[in-house]
């Protein structure tokens, strides 16, 4: 087991080194950071120009593939470099990055765990009002993209508040600014502000995620084993609690690294329509600014939870299937 | 020939409630876009000076903007050019994944490995922020560069159910037969390999274009895609983002057709598969489909 464990990890190690060069590659040369000098007033000069830009290692002069190797010998060591202000790309990940990881951690926990509930209660009432509710409603979220179902939701909480006279949801931003009171205010304040974003990044894994597991959750209410666990005498409910959900979540695990993809990229526009200062809307403003550095941080970034999340798979494909564990 | 329950696949496609709304939406949609703005008689960049953050009604059917623009028009525009970024892009994509798949699974060993290793490499790098970074440098190129740039990030998963499914056909005895009787590679892809995937294509296809249109118009949204003058229906969005209760019409209405326009073509993909592929063996289909 671990031999094969291994070898994925070797081998995720492989592809995030290669995306890592492709990503910078890529970033190089379609991100033009010298706009953001000559954009200033006074003007500086060309030579005052390329000092800069050789001091944040972008010197344009020097071949891609070099300035990749020296950036990647600094990585290594910890220090993914300075951004076009000067400040460093460390401290600006380490101040983001745990907002997102809110974010994408709220959403994969309620996406999945609703998703996977809502497909298992559509298989189980087949045809009948919520399984035809639940299409509707898997088919209504899926075309709407995520930029239009953040600001519809904040539209929704906007005429809530109106109504209520008060601010009852709070959308803006990761916690009120100025707030006083203890630690437990502050815990509530952000959970409240947590509640849209989540939303906005939960409902389209949630549509999705049911959409699989009623596929497979039917699959398995047709089999041998569920019709001898009720034979022995188990009821429905229980025979399928304890011997077809954990058979039918085999193939949604196949998915889970790909659905992972689609919620950061959900992430993304959320961040920037709620306001909160994230990987994602760090990225968009670094690329608007062509900051080479801190994009490419976001991509790696990127590129890592992927795999991570296809490395979580496997362990959860192998936790639930013991064929692949003796294989 | 012998059908299963609701016999031939047309008759099936055509009694589908799904099949039949989605198609109706789309037709009215494409008259919207193509035929509409000749009956309104405004163009997307026409300004009317004379009514400016006008509501809807009168000479403006969706209204105007800030500086007089028609907002119908624009939504026109903007639906044209989502409809056909789309549409190409899941042309090319299918195109691409098909090509990929049905190599690497037919002819197996290092062209296999090469490819799969692309396809895994693809699969990890951040598509839609590499498409964030790359859509700026591409607007020399016009418009429909993004239909290939969104394509050439949106291949893969297409590529391997095309691979899972030409490996198992390759072993049944139709495709042994031809190989034995020495039939070339190419002829028997194209022969007997490519129509048994013909139905998964199609729908793969049609669901495509609803990932295709998001990416294109999130691309715009952040104003990385398309630029003005010229309107997609995510600048629209963007430019009434920060008013959508101040002038509701300039939010709802390019909103509200893009949703459709995305709905119309899940609706078909969901009746396709349904209609072409009652067992559902493609249900991979609409993962390519969507991904932003």
């Amino acid at each position: 087991m671990s031999r094969a464990l291994a070898k994925g990890l070797v081998n995720s190690l492989a592809l995030l080194v290669v995306s890592t060069f492709l990503c910078y590659w890529i970033s190089s040369v379609a991100l033009d950071p010298r706009a953001y000098y000559e954009d200033r007033t006074p003007r500086p000069s060309a030579a005052v120009v390329n000092a800069q830009l050789t001091a944040l290692g972008l010197d344009p002069g020097m071949p891609v593939t070099d300035r990749f190797a020296h950036w990647a010998r600094r990585a290594l060591h910890g220090d993914l470099g300075r951004t076009l202000d000067g400040t460093s790309v460390n401290a600006e990940f380490g101040r983001r990055v745990g907002v997102t990881a809110r974010l994408l951690v709220a959403g994969t926990v309620v996406g999945t765990v609703l998703g996977v509930l809502a497909g298992v209660w559509a298989a189980t009432r087949r045809g009948r009002l919520p399984d035809r509710a639940l299409t509707l409603f898997s088919f209504a979220v899926l075309s709407v993209p995520p930029f239009v179902l953040g600001l519809l939701l904040q539209t929704g909480a906007l005429s809530v508040n109106d109504a209520a006279g008060r601010t009852v949801i709070r959308y803006t931003g990761e916690s009120t600014p100025g707030l006083k009171g203890g630690p437990l205010t502050q815990v509530g304040d952000s959970a409240v502000h947590l509640v849209l974003p989540t939303l906005s990044v939960a409902l389209g894994a949630i549509a999705m995620y049911s959409r699989y597991q009623r596929g497979s959750t039917l699959d398995v209410l047709g089999s041998d084993h569920l019709r001898t666990a009720h034979a022995k005498g188990l009821t429905p409910g229980r025979a399928l609690l304890r011997h077809g959900l954990r058979t039918s979540l085999i193939p949604l695990t196949a998915f889970f690294s790909f659905g992972f993809l689609t919620l950061f990229t959900g992430a993304v526009f959320t961040e920037k329509i709620y306001g909160w200062h994230g990987m994602g809307s760090w990225f968009v403003e670094s690329v608007q600014k062509g900051d080479v550095n801190a994009a490419v941080a976001v991509e790696v970034f990127s590129a890592a939870l992927v795999l991570l999340a296809g490395l979580v798979a496997e362990l959860l494909h192998r936790a639930l299937d013991p064929r692949v564990r003796r294989a | 020939m012998r059908y299963g329950h609701g016999g031939p696949p047309a008759r099936r496609l055509v009694r589908a409630p799904g099949a039949v709304a989605g198609a109706a939406l789309l037709i009215a949609l494409f008259l919207l876009a193509f035929v509409g703005p000749r009956i309104s008689g405004w163009g997307y960049a026409d300004v009317d000076y004379s009514a400016l953050h006008r509501p809807p009604g009168g000479g403006h059917w969706f209204g105007t903007n800030r500086i007089g623009q028609d907002v119908f028009a624009q939504c026109a525009r903007g639906l044209q050019k989502s409809l056909l970024i789309g549409a190409l892009a899941a042309f090319f994509a299918t195109g691409l994944g098909a090509v990929v798949g049905v190599c690497a699974g037919y002819f197996g060993g290092w062209a296999d490995r090469l490819l799969m290793l692309c396809v895994d490499l693809m699969l990890v790098v951040p598509a839609f922020l590499v498409l964030v970074v790359l859509a700026p440098r591409l607007r020399g190129l016009g418009w429909l560069a993004y239909a290939g740039l969104i394509a050439a990030f949106g291949w893969m998963v297409t590529a391997r159910a095309v691979r899972a499914m030409t490996r198992s056909l390759k072993e049944r005895q139709f495709v042994l037969v031809a190989r034995h009787m020495g039939v070339g590679p190419g002829m028997v892809i194209r022969r007997h390999i490519l129509p048994h995937m013909a139905s998964f294509l199609v729908t793969d296809a049609t669901v495509a274009v609803a990932g295709a249109v998001i990416s294109e118009t999130g691309l715009s949204y952040f104003g990385f895609g398309v630029q003005p003058p010229d309107v997609s229906l995510g600048t629209l969005i963007a430019d009434s983002a920060d008013v959508p209760t101040t002038y509701p019409w300039m939010f709802w209405f390019p909103a509200g057709l893009l949703v459709l326009l995305v709905l119309a073509f899940h609706l078909i993909g969901d009746a396709l598969r349904g209609a072409l592929d009652p067992a559902g063996e493609a249900a991979a289909a609409d993962l390519a489909g969507s991904g932003a």
